[in-house]
């Protein structure tokens, strides 16, 4: 499973017809191919998310179109819009919730940082401050397109991500969590503001 | 030899007990030896919206709602019985007329009983 098999002989076989793949990629292929988002929209990034469900932008071509109303079922949260300080708990528990392997999609600007509102007093800013982000989508809103791009970007990471090994995925190894702190409503913010163990800010040089 | 005309019976209950026990036992194996299960207080609860629960479950309604749908059934029911009536009053004799005010002085009656009584007063 580790060892993967020289790509030049699998061309080789495969012009015999003789496919060959291992057990990881197997079930990674089947993973990537039926990621079921839960069924949950904030604001306008919402619509986006509902315009490429649809038929135009038709998501079940990446195999991401059924939505599902229950967090039990559901391998995604797309995270579409403005997350404010009260949402933001629900957000966190739906997302504890989902059995893993799981994923989140942080769509917009609003989700990432807060977005225009980042000033406000009662907006979130950013998801990734209590639950671990696999792909970012800049754009306020993005449109479906770039919806369709951050899906095709998950799938190239769940394709990539190891069943053995030292570097295996998170939800093979038993150490690393499934479920993160809730924020609680403190007097003026969020208690804790942000969770330290999964956010971490990129830090900025001031000359 | 003729077969038994039951073994396709047998043959089908087979297959429809292997077909869905193999994903079942692969799923289960799965789990067994590769994903650690991670269960958890937040992913054990019994709602899952997000949002906390709070009480319990088993609560009583009030029996408030009961005397409100008796009094809108009457009423409804007339409605069924004044309604011909206003279709063909051109025609009626006066005989017919004076039945129908009879019905519904009959009922205002009983909405003015009922009211005497207290029944339209919502009781928390």
């Amino acid at each position: 499973m580790s060892e993967q098999i020289d790509e030049g002989l699998r061309r080789e076989l495969q012009r015999q017809g003789v496919w060959v793949t291992s057990m990881q990629e197997l079930y990674n292929w089947g993973r990537k191919n039926s990621i079921w988002p839960l069924q949950f929209g904030l604001a306008c990034c919402a619509i986006e998310m509902i315009a490429t469900a649809a038929s135009r932008y038709d998501i079940a071509r990446f195999g991401g179109e059924v939505f599902r109303p229950s967090p039990r079922q559901a391998d995604l949260m797309i995270v579409a819009g403005t997350v404010t300080k009260k949402m933001a708990p629900q957000i966190v528990r739906l997302y504890n919730q989902m059995p893993d392997p799981k994923y989140v999609i942080s769509m917009g600007a609003c989700a990432i940082s807060g977005g225009p509102f980042k000033e406000g007093y009662n907006v979130l800013k950013g998801i990734d401050r209590y639950i671990p982000v696999d792909v970012y989508i800049p754009g306020c809103p993005p449109r479906p397109e770039a919806l369709l791009h951050a899906f095709m970007e998950l799938q190239r990471k769940i394709d990539d991500q190891k069943l053995t090994g030292a570097n295996k995925a998170d939800h093979l190894t038993a150490a690393q969590p499934s479920e993160f702190p809730v924020p609680s409503f403190g007097k003026h913010d969020l208690e804790p503001p942000a969770n330290p163990d999964v956010f971490h800010p990129p830090k900025i040089e001031r000359a | 030899m003729i077969p038994d005309p039951y073994l396709f019976i047998v043959i089908f209950i087979g297959v429809a007990l292997v077909f869905p026990l193999i994903p079942l036992a692969l799923a289960w194996a799965w789990r067994r030896f590769f994903q650690p299960p991670k269960p958890g207080v937040e992913k054990n609860a019994i709602y899952e919206c997000g949002v906390e629960s709070i009480g319990e479950a088993q609560i009583q309604f009030r029996s408030q709602y009961y005397l409100y749908a008796i009094i809108f059934l009457i009423f409804d029911v007339e409605a069924i019985f004044l309604v011909p009536f206003a279709v063909a009053f051109t025609g009626l004799p006066v005989g017919a007329f004076i039945a129908i005010l009879v019905f519904l002085f009959l009922l205002i009656e009983g909405l003015v009983w009922a009211w005497g009584k207290g029944c339209l007063q919502w009781e928390r």
